[in-house]
């Protein structure tokens, strides 16, 4: 493995997180709203406004603040959240877990569903099975989520009621949490019937999150498919005498396969952030919910941990995607 | 014959006994759906609604509203006397009360409950952020134990809405040990004396609460309640059709009209304690003419109003505070819907038509205000109808508040909750001289009428409520006749639940405990 190249990305990681440290730090005071004002509402008095202004260090210049914050997040503290008075790193914690546990069963959904539609259709282009996936693909991006989710609550969990509408788990029910995602922890503990009813709660919000990375995905695999399909080694491989199958799955689909990762990538960056409407849909205690609500009540701190963790993400999997290359592709060389 | 006349006097003897045999189990548990997560359970620091309605389950104050109005009864203190100079208030608590922790509840945890929102050297006051101080405990300025079961609270002035601030939820009493013990995170693991105790809370997704087996009261009949968050308020409606939870909170009213159409669903409608105004700066010359604000009353529809944008879940206003709350003036004849009489009136003021209002819409919805800038649009061509010319002004909710409470605005749109449910709340803490000083006034009307602001002040000093009514049914009649708000709407409270739960209450604040409620098996 490159470690030196890792080594290189790891330090760029730092100063990309200082930057966007700094970004969001002056963003989030340039934006009109003011955290007492709102956490008070209309029934407060100046005076206890200004306290508590005072209580949270607002009252301080900017520099300063952003000395202590700085100082803090060198610690490893990201602060404590205006609202609830918690360790933002605590907040983060359970939801990111609750994010990913979602974010990884939509992720898989779409990538074991869209690669196999996208190859089935460019193995048969211009036949029922294309065009049907190709239409499916197409409603699939068209679709707005919300609407999506709403309709499958209605006939699964209302209609005809087959699943639950909300959760991570039956109310009550509980696992001993040792990962912090329920389906693993149900696992570790040897206890079945909880994994069952996990992923009959992660069923409905992951088809709803996967549905449009899920039709992007079968989309660039067809195009990337049928471009590898007319390559020449293909036509060796065929005329070796080698199955179709074995043709298809190694030599093909592992060529058309680097387009495909790449969208993968973005797409489970996309998918741990923008989980905002499924999350809310099923009342899925994540993370995304969390940003929102933090961003209304203009909770400085926690905006700020949000947004340092998905910028971490997001480079982590990017820098995984790169050497993802490097392991499909032989040629690929990192600089060093 | 005769035997079935003896079989049918059995059977309409029995009849009450197989009813009662019906009634209230115990056991089981209430999933009540909300909105949104609670943020802060230590209720002396609670400023949302959803912190509020889960903390009042598991701790308690001295007093408190009776279940389904705003009339104070007693709760920790078994009684109560003020002193003849109307300064001290003295409790005598109640014996043999418990926290959940197990630590006795005597004086001194009323003590340190207090002391720590008032005192600055109180050793636990630094762990937390007071809020709402004139709604709680800011006119308190000592706070006396007098033995194990007795304190008395010293104020500065005398100040007779005491008692119902005491009942608002800002005035917990907390286990002294667990406030030492979380310290800033008292709000995590609230430990109080209530039917509920705190069990489980996992953040934007629920909050479990137990029956406490050792109430000093009447015990909960249910065995657990959890408090799930369900954000989306069509999740809301689904949950409760299906049965997944036995409460639903906040439904919008096209889904409280498909509650009401199933028979599995019951409602219940209240009048709230809030009011939505709008609110006429006094101090701008060409609006200072009591004529003129009059006749802005005048010109507004309030039916039309209620009927469309409140779908019909609301009552008109004529006063500053709803009915239900005491000392109501019923007796005060509302300005009817009259467009001519407003431009009638506009031109003996010598109202200058020329003059373009600037109408300032909330950015924000409440539940006094669903549909803040439709109501403003609604509004708007009421004046025009009147021949008034108005631009609607928006901006974000911090400066909003900021610059309505500096009167920068013509009118502005604006409401209030009247937690304590005491008039002096609505009518000095909104409309007296002493609030309308800028910058920060909360008279934004910025009204300033001495008679009116001396009743408010007497009222506050007179411990006798057939007295204190007097004054403030004076008080409101002055108000309409200046009119230095136009009282658009009380809103209704509605609570959606499954018919399998029974004896559910409704405050007209809509904080209740839950403890008389069950749940069939």
């Amino acid at each position: 493995m490159p470690l030196g190249y890792i080594a290189k990305r790891l330090l760029q990681l730092v100063a990309i997180l200082f930057g966007v440290s700094v970004v969001v730090f002056l963003m989030l005071r340039m934006i009109p709203g003011d955290p007492a004002q709102l956490l008070l509402g209309e029934f407060a008095n100046p005076e206890e406004l200004a306290r508590l202004r005072t209580q949270l260090g607002l009252d301080r210049s900017l520099p300063l603040q952003y000395g202590i914050y700085l100082q803090n997040l060198l610690q490893g503290d990201l602060g404590n959240s205006i609202r609830t008075n918690t360790p933002v790193a605590v907040e983060i914690w359970g939801r990111l877990l609750a994010t990913l546990e979602l974010s990884l069963a939509a992720m898989f959904i779409s990538t074991v569903v869209g690669v196999s539609a996208g190859v089935v259709s460019a193995v048969r282009p211009h036949s029922a099975w294309d065009y049907g996936a190709m239409f499916m693909a197409l409603v699939g991006v068209s679709m707005p989520i919300f609407w999506l989710g709403l309709m499958l609550i209605y006939l699964f969990a209302v209609k005809y009621p087959v699943l639950p509408m909300m959760g991570r788990l039956p109310m009550g029910l509980e696992v001993p949490a040792v990962t912090g995602l329920v389906m693993v922890d149900a696992l570790i503990a040897g206890r079945f019937g909880v994994l069952w009813e996990a992923s009959r709660h992660l069923l409905l919000p992951a088809l709803t999150l996967a549905t449009i990375p899920m039709a992007v995905v079968a989309r660039i695999t067809r195009s990337a498919m049928l471009e590898v399909l007319s390559k020449d080694y293909v036509r060796t491989a065929r005329a070796k005498g080698l199955s179709e199958a074995v043709v298809i799955l190694r030599h093909a689909l592992r060529n058309a396969f680097l387009p495909v990762v790449t969208v993968l990538g973005l797409n489970l960056g996309l998918l741990l952030g923008g989980a905002v409407l499924t999350e809310t849909i099923f009342s899925w205690p994540g993370l995304g919910r969390y940003v929102v609500d933090s961003l209304m009540g203009r909770d400085y701190a926690a905006v700020q941990g949000c947004i340092l963790v998905f910028a971490a993400m997001m480079a982590a999997i990017n820098l995984v995607v790169d050497l993802i290359y490097v392991l499909l592709d032989p040629r690929i060389r990192v600089n060093e | 014959m005769r035997k079935f006349l003896i079989f049918l006097a059995v059977t309409v003897c029995l009849a009450p006994l197989s009813a009662l045999a019906a009634g209230p189990t115990q056991g089981g548990t209430l999933i009540w759906g909300r909105g949104g997560d609670s943020v802060n359970l230590d209720l002396a620091q609670a400023t949302d609604g959803e912190s509020i309605k889960a903390g009042v389950q598991m701790l308690e104050n001295l007093v408190i509203f009776e279940k389904d109005s705003m009339n104070v009864v007693p709760q920790l203190a078994e009684s109560w006397t003020v002193s003849d100079d109307g300064l001290t208030w003295t409790f005598k608590l109640r014996k043999g009360v418990k926290f959940h922790d197990g630590e006795p509840f005597n004086a001194q945890a009323v003590y340190d409950s207090f002391a720590r929102v008032i005192d600055p050297n109180h050793p636990f006051h630094q762990y937390g952020k007071w809020v709402y101080l004139s709604l709680s405990l800011g006119p308190v300025k000592e706070i006396k134990i007098v033995d194990d079961y007795t304190v008395a609270l010293v104020t500065e002035k005398p100040y007779a809405p005491l008692l119902n601030n005491l009942a608002l939820w800002l005035c917990p009493i907390l286990s002294p040990r667990a406030m030492a013990e979380y310290k800033d995170q008292i709000g995590q693991h609230p430990v109080g004396t209530g039917p509920f105790k705190f069990s489980k809370w996992v953040k934007d997704d629920q909050i479990i609460m137990e029956r406490n087996p050792d109430y000093w009261g009447d015990k909960a009949k249910v065995d657990q309640i959890i408090l799930k968050s369900i954000p989306e308020s069509s999740s809301r409606l689904m949950a409760l059709q299906s049965g997944a939870v036995d409460i639903a909170d906040d439904l919008d009213p096209d889904s409280i009209r498909l509650v009401e159409a199933n028979d599995q669903l019951a409602v219940i409608k209240r009048p709230s304690v809030n009011v939505g105004y709008l609110a006429i700066n006094t101090e701008k010359p060409w609006l200072k003419d009591a004529r003129v604000r009059r006749a802005i009353a005048h010109a507004i529809d309030k039916e039309t109003l209620i009927a469309s944008i409140f779908q019909g879940l609301a009552v008109p206003a004529k006063n500053p505070f709803p009915p239900s709350i005491w000392s109501y003036n019923d007796a005060i004849q509302p300005y009817a819907y009259d467009p001519a009489k407003a431009k009638k009136l506009l031109e003996e003021a010598g109202f200058d038509f020329s003059r373009e209002l600037e109408l300032w819409a909330m950015p924000v919805s409440r539940a006094y205000m669903p549909e803040p800038v439709k109501t403003a649009e609604l509004i708007q061509a009421y004046l025009a109808a009147a021949g008034v010319k108005s631009k609607i002004v928006r901006m974000d909710w911090g400066t909003y508040l900021k610059k309505t409470s500096n009167g920068e605005h013509d009118l502005c749109m604006l409401g209030w909750l009247g937690g304590n449910a005491d008039p002096d709340n609505f009518l000095y803490g909104l409309l007296s001289a002493d609030t309308a000083k800028t910058p920060g006034a909360a008279n934004v009307a910025l009204w300033k009428n001495a008679e009116f602001t001396k009743l408010c002040l007497q009222a506050q000093r007179t411990f006798d409520k057939a007295e204190r009514t007097e004054l403030y049914l004076k008080a409101q009649e002055i108000f309409h006749q200046e009119q230095p708000w136009v009282p658009l709407a009380h809103s209704t409270i509605v609570r959606c639940y499954n018919k399998r739960l029974h004896d559910v209450p409704l405050r007209p604040n809509g904080l209740n405990s839950f403890q008389m409620v069950w749940k069939d098996k």
